[in-house]
């Protein structure tokens, strides 16, 4: 059952790029796809062991030796988490891009997306991630580049540069952690580290995990290349890349702290609370400064992954509930946002907030979906990034890292004072006289796309009563790997 | 030997690292290139140098192979150097295609017409 994440995807590219002369039937089949998706998601998290684990050999070759796919509470819930947002993509960008990028591959390329991020989620493997990481950035760098304006080829070099150092470093850890340990499987590897004596060079290959899931995650000096090309394509596919590539980098860390990183915690803590409070404080200020929807909105993403980071640094089980679902609400509200900012583009044919106006008088309900998420990302209640936000700094007061929880509190408002620009400007403030701008034809599929986003950002926010117990599991998971290690190794730990 | 590789190693680095600071961007992808090469030979050494080992014997000669050297990181490698053509493949079309629409192989081009 913890192949189907993966071969789904990979069935409908294939039917996809049979079915490559019928629009109709791609999108079809897209929406198809990804519910599937979601059901296999659903079945796999109802199906989690008592320690919540579940875990497949591929080819029935024993745990050290084979590949070995894993399944445990926060992969199960990011899974969950990133299907349903992919239906809410898909269906939006149907009705948002246009037919030359549609014609030119984009549904193919969202799942061969989602099949990278699905494997990334679900490998217990180094050097499969590695693979599923790659899958998953080749599909970006087409994405990106997909429709091949000015903007974009300019913004994909720097992207694709970045990208590639980043995964090269991963496989030179690869190649040290192999060399140190003799063995891939990230259980046995967590194993190793904590029955034998620590060769010196691990240490060196988990800086370097670090740096090159840095560079994915877009954390503080490495997060250039977000900003930079994240606003170039159509902003469906911003808003897809948004939900999945720097999230999965955070999920990486977040694994990797927990099973080999923790061993070494006075050293690496210190460092995640610089890294992230960086983050956060530099993310925010540039959006402040900015003046464009798009932009701002990236911005938030490298802030927002700050918060993610102090989650990790924090690992306590409300730190780490903390963290993860932050990634989901991130996921939902920086989506919905994204898409309601497409919606006024579609409008008003402008991203630049000094040109829009008067949205609120013109499109009072367009305003309300913008609102929702936006207050969800500033982190007012009942939206999820309240919650969130109240884990991350409830476990941060309670561990008394006093610096790193004020430094939180106070980016909050600065992203509050950026939603409310936004707000000010682009709904509010009379209409500028603007040359015509060329305003395009709104199919309904964007607006339904947006909806669904906004509503479920809605619902995260109302059933955190239900869901919380879900979250403290998977951070008590990750704070003791012990019951991952046996799932995956069962006869080593039995000897 | 070991010492030798390791330099070769950090030449190639080094090589590539050169070759990613400079503005040209047909540069840029020889460098994205030596990058990869490097790595995978780090990879290689992952296994250890074993000299005259192969990495496979027979059946028949499995009790007088005394040694044989680690076959997973070759296959490791195998992997790499596919991800890498793929990679390397696009990035050519890419920098074709920028230099189609820009008329430039200047990276410091890029910013003073980088407005949105």
């Amino acid at each position: 059952m913890l192949f189907l994440p993966i071969l789904i995807p990979l069935i409908s590219i294939i039917l996809l790029i049979a079915s490559r002369h019928r629009l109709k039937l791609q999108q079809w089949l897209s929406i198809v796809s990804v519910l599937a998706q979601l059901i296999i998601a659903l079945t796999i998290f109802f199906n989690l062991s008592e320690t919540g684990h579940l875990v497949a050999q591929a080819g029935s070759w024993p745990a050290p030796y084979g590949i070995t796919f894993v399944a445990d509470y926060t992969s199960a819930i990011l899974l969950i988490a990133v299907s349903l947002i992919a239906v809410a993509a898909i269906i939006y960008s149907i009705g948002f891009v246009d037919q030359v990028r549609q014609r030119g591959g984009l549904f193919v390329l969202f799942q061969g997306l989602l099949t990278g991020v699905y494997g990334s989620l679900l490998t217990g493997d180094i050097f499969n991630l590695y693979v599923w990481f790659e899958v998953m950035v080749i599909s970006s760098f087409v994405l990106i580049t997909l429709g091949a304006e000015k903007q974009q080829l300019r913004a994909s070099v720097k992207y694709l540069v970045m990208n590639l150092i980043g995964s090269m470093l991963f496989v030179a850890a690869i190649g040290l952690l192999y060399s140190q340990l003799g063995t891939l499987n990230m259980a046995d590897i967590a194993y190793k580290l904590r029955s034998e004596a620590i060769p010196p060079l691990v240490n060196s290959a988990i800086m370097l995990f670090f740096i090159a899931f840095g560079i994915k995650a877009a954390v503080f000096p490495f997060f250039f290349w977000l900003p930079a090309s994240y606003p170039t394509p159509p902003i469906a596919i911003t808003a897809f890349f948004g939900a999945t590539l720097t999230k999965v980098g955070v999920y990486v860390m977040l694994r990797f702290y927990s099973l080999f990183a923790q061993l070494d915690a006075p050293f690496w803590q210190p460092v995640i609370f610089v890294v992230a409070g960086l983050t956060m404080v530099f993310g925010v200020l540039m959006a402040a400064s900015s003046y464009d929807i798009r932009k701002i909105l990236s911005f938030h993403i490298i802030s927002q992954i700050g918060y993610m980071l102090m989650g990790i640094g924090l690992f306590s089980v409300i730190g780490l509930a903390g963290a993860i679902f932050f990634i989901v609400h991130n996921m939902f509200s920086k989506t919905a946002t994204f898409m309601a900012g497409g919606l006024i583009y579609l409008y008003k044919g402008t991203y630049d907030l000094k040109k829009l106006g008067w949205v609120y008088k013109t499109k009072p309900f367009l305003a309300f979906l913008f609102l929702i998420p936006a207050l969800s990302l500033a982190g007012i209640p009942p939206t999820p990034g309240f919650f969130g936000k109240f884990f991350l700094l409830y476990a941060g007061f309670e561990g008394a890292h006093w610096t790193i929880t004020i430094v939180a509190l106070v980016v909050s408002i600065l992203t509050l004072f950026s939603m409310v620009k936004i707000w000010n400007e682009a709904m509010w403030k009379p209409e500028v006289e603007s040359a015509n701008l060329s305003v395009k034809s709104v199919r309904p599929a964007a607006w339904v796309g947006t909806v669904i986003a906004v509503v479920f950002t809605l619902l995260l926010g109302l059933t955190v009563g239900f869901t919380y117990d879900y979250f403290a599991q998977a951070g008590q998971q990750l704070i003791d790997p012990m019951n991952y290690i046996k799932a995956v190794l069962p006869e080593l730990i039995a000897k | 030997m070991n010492v030798l590789i390791a330099l070769l190693i950090g030449f190639l680095y080094a090589v590539s690292v050169y070759l990613l600071l400079r503005r040209s961007i047909v540069k840029l992808v020889i460098g994205i290139l030596f990058l990869s090469y490097a790595t995978n030979l780090m990879l290689f050494f992952a296994g250890g140098l074993t000299e005259t080992s192969p990495a496979f014997v027979m059946a028949s000669e499995a009790q007088s192979a005394v040694m044989t050297s680690d076959s997973l990181p070759q296959a490791l490698i195998l992997t790499a150097l596919v991800i890498g053509f793929g990679v390397a493949a696009f990035s050519m079309v890419l920098i074709y295609r920028f230099y189609k629409e820009t008329g430039t192989v200047d990276l410091d081009d890029l910013s003073d017409i980088e407005k949105l």
